[in-house]
């Protein structure tokens, strides 16, 4: 029998945090700091929308751009929280999650060989999907020491002449780190003067807590050369439902159309319904989610100190990325041995990147009671290998 | 910061000053200045716990009791209002619009306990008109808080 597997495909490597989830599953009773999706139900209006949107027998296919008063909706929705205009008839495209965009951004803009900056630690698909589009994927790895914000001296010093797309992941998951105006600004100038493009993953972008999100968009010169997306998962707490959107000039997202037409169709219909609810009356559903992370957020800073745990203090999403350095371990052997010997799940950094190297993915999307609970585990963990370290 | 004090009180009462400030991002002095001053202005009236008397004994009935007053001259509703509230075994009363006036909660230890209230002393009353009395026969949620269990977590525990 012939092979019947692509080349390219099985070069592909897992990802890692598949890997730490296969070790998780076998244990009973573990406490989870591991999941990256909101611990709240969709909010009921929203539901209930779609519920209704089911009763009415709305069933069908939407037009492959999504529906209108969705379209419309995030067009408008774009305009007040960035100030950014798109028409919502060429330049607004509904997608499966914002994991699709993400995956046919890249294939629309990069030929075989083109590179794509993928900064990093973040979010484990820009890398295979770059490298599925036939780009070579060329990461940038953040550094703690700048609180894992990009420069532009790390764009620059991974420039080449074949160098097309960045890849911006702010609000990032796993860091939490934002980048704020001034940081855009000086980014956006080194991408104008070498021409390059911008997929900017603003999946976050709700969640942030010091001050507004910043889009690069917003910045002059910028929205004609970034694929904008973001989406309904993190932002409403609706997952499950996956639908997310790209926002992109028309020339790109026509080409970006062709590719969700004939691989997807549509983004599903029950969940464009309910998202238009989401859009027009979810505003102050995300302000309570906010300001519930936030005091989750705090809590951890705060939990961290007490029991002099390295990290910075993270403005967006909602993860915090603690440096366990000191221990003389690697993020795997310490996220493993946490989880063995307190039964706490946590994602080693290194699920995201090389650099994630020496840091601990936390995500605080869970109940005060059992952040409280899981940082008296780590609390009585972390002084363990202290003592451990002295002998 | 009131607002968002406020916002997590309502919700847990029991909250350690500390925690309270560590949540908020500021000092437990100044959290404990802040709610001193609300329970002073009357802002914060009351801490209170939320129970499910059904877990705990039979023996108990609320009552919801819609009543038609005459509102007095110079007085309107308030002094019918204060007759029914001094009594111990009401809840509340609420002034609503609509088809009838006040609105009041009663706990009572049997049906006939309420009945006897509105009887005798309700309706005995000369500023009300008429009541009618609606038992409650099941708590679905209550200030907020759904009675039933809490649901599990249904997320994969990584992602």
């Amino acid at each position: 029998m012939r092979n019947p597997l692509s080349k390219k495909i099985v070069q592909v490597k897992p990802s890692g945090i598949r890997k730490f989830f296969d070790l998780v599953s076998e244990m009973d009773d573990v406490i989870s700091l591991g999941v990256g999706e909101p611990d709240f139900d969709t909010p009921w209006h929203i539901r209930d929308e779609g519920i209704y949107s089911l009763s009415k027998g709305k069933t069908f296919y939407t037009s492959n751009t999504g529906l209108k008063e969705l379209k419309q909706e995030i067009s408008k929705y774009i305009k007040r929280t960035i100030n950014v205009d798109y028409d919502y008839n060429s330049e607004v495209l509904v997608t499966v999650g914002g994991s699709e965009a993400i995956d046919i951004a890249l294939r629309a803009m990069t030929d075989e060989g083109d590179e794509v900056l993928i900064p990093q630690p973040s979010y484990v698909s820009y890398e295979p999907c770059a490298f599925l589009a036939g780009a070579k994927p060329v990461i940038i790895n953040l550094k703690g020491e700048n609180n894992f914000k990009l420069t532009p001296k790390e764009i620059l010093e991974n420039l080449t002449a074949k160098t097309k797309i960045l890849i911006l992941p702010f609000p990032n998951n796993p860091t939490g780190a934002v980048m704020d105006k001034t940081d855009l600004e000086a980014i956006a100038k080194v991408i104008i003067e070498n021409d390059l493009y911008v997929i900017s993953d603003e999946i976050y972008s709700e969640l942030t807590y010091s001050g507004k999100h910043r889009s690069i968009v917003s910045i002059a010169g910028m929205k004609e050369r970034t694929v904008l997306i973001n989406g309904f998962s993190k932002s409403f707490a609706m997952t499950g439902w996956r639908l997310g959107y790209a926002c992109a000039p028309k020339n790109i997202l026509e080409q970006m159309l062709k590719i969700h037409q004939y691989a997807i169709m549509c983004a599903p219909t029950t969940s464009q319904y309910a998202a238009v609810e989401a859009l027009k009356n979810g505003e102050k559903d995300v302000e309570e989610m906010r300001r519930s992370y936030n005091h989750r957020r705090r809590f951890l800073m705060n939990a961290f100190k007490e029991m002099n745990l390295e990290c910075f203090e993270p403005f967006g999403a909602f993860y915090v990325f603690p440096c366990i350095k000191e221990f003389g371990m690697t993020s795997e052997e310490f996220a493993t041995r946490f989880l063995t010997e307190e039964k706490v799940a946590t994602v080693p950094g290194t699920a995201f990147g090389d650099s994630g190297e020496g840091y601990l993915r936390i995500s605080y999307a869970y109940s005060l009671e059992t952040l409280k609970i899981a940082m008296g585990k780590l609390k009585k963990f972390v002084e363990k290998l202290r003592k451990e370290k002295i002998k | 910061m009131r607002e968002e004090i406020l916002s997590i009180l309502e919700k847990n009462s029991k909250i350690d000053l500390n925690e309270l400030a560590v949540l908020l991002g500021t000092t437990s002095e100044n959290v404990f200045n802040e709610i001193a001053a609300m329970e002073k202005e009357g802002v914060i009236c009351g801490y209170h716990t939320l129970i499910d008397w059904d877990k705990i004994s039979e023996d108990k009935v609320t009552a919801l009791i819609e009543v038609r007053v005459t509102p007095q001259r110079g007085q309107g509703f308030d002094t019918v209002a204060e007759r029914i509230y001094n009594y111990p075994e009401v809840n509340s009363v609420y002034l609503i619009s609509g088809g009838f006036d006040l609105l009041i909660t009663l706990q009572g230890k049997s049906l006939k306990e309420v009945s006897l209230f509105v009887s005798e002393k309700l309706s005995a009353l000369d500023t009300v008109l008429s009541t009618s009395t609606h038992f409650i026969l099941k708590k679905y949620k209550d200030h907020g808080t759904i009675m039933s269990a809490k649901p599990k977590d249904q997320r994969e525990v990584l992602s």
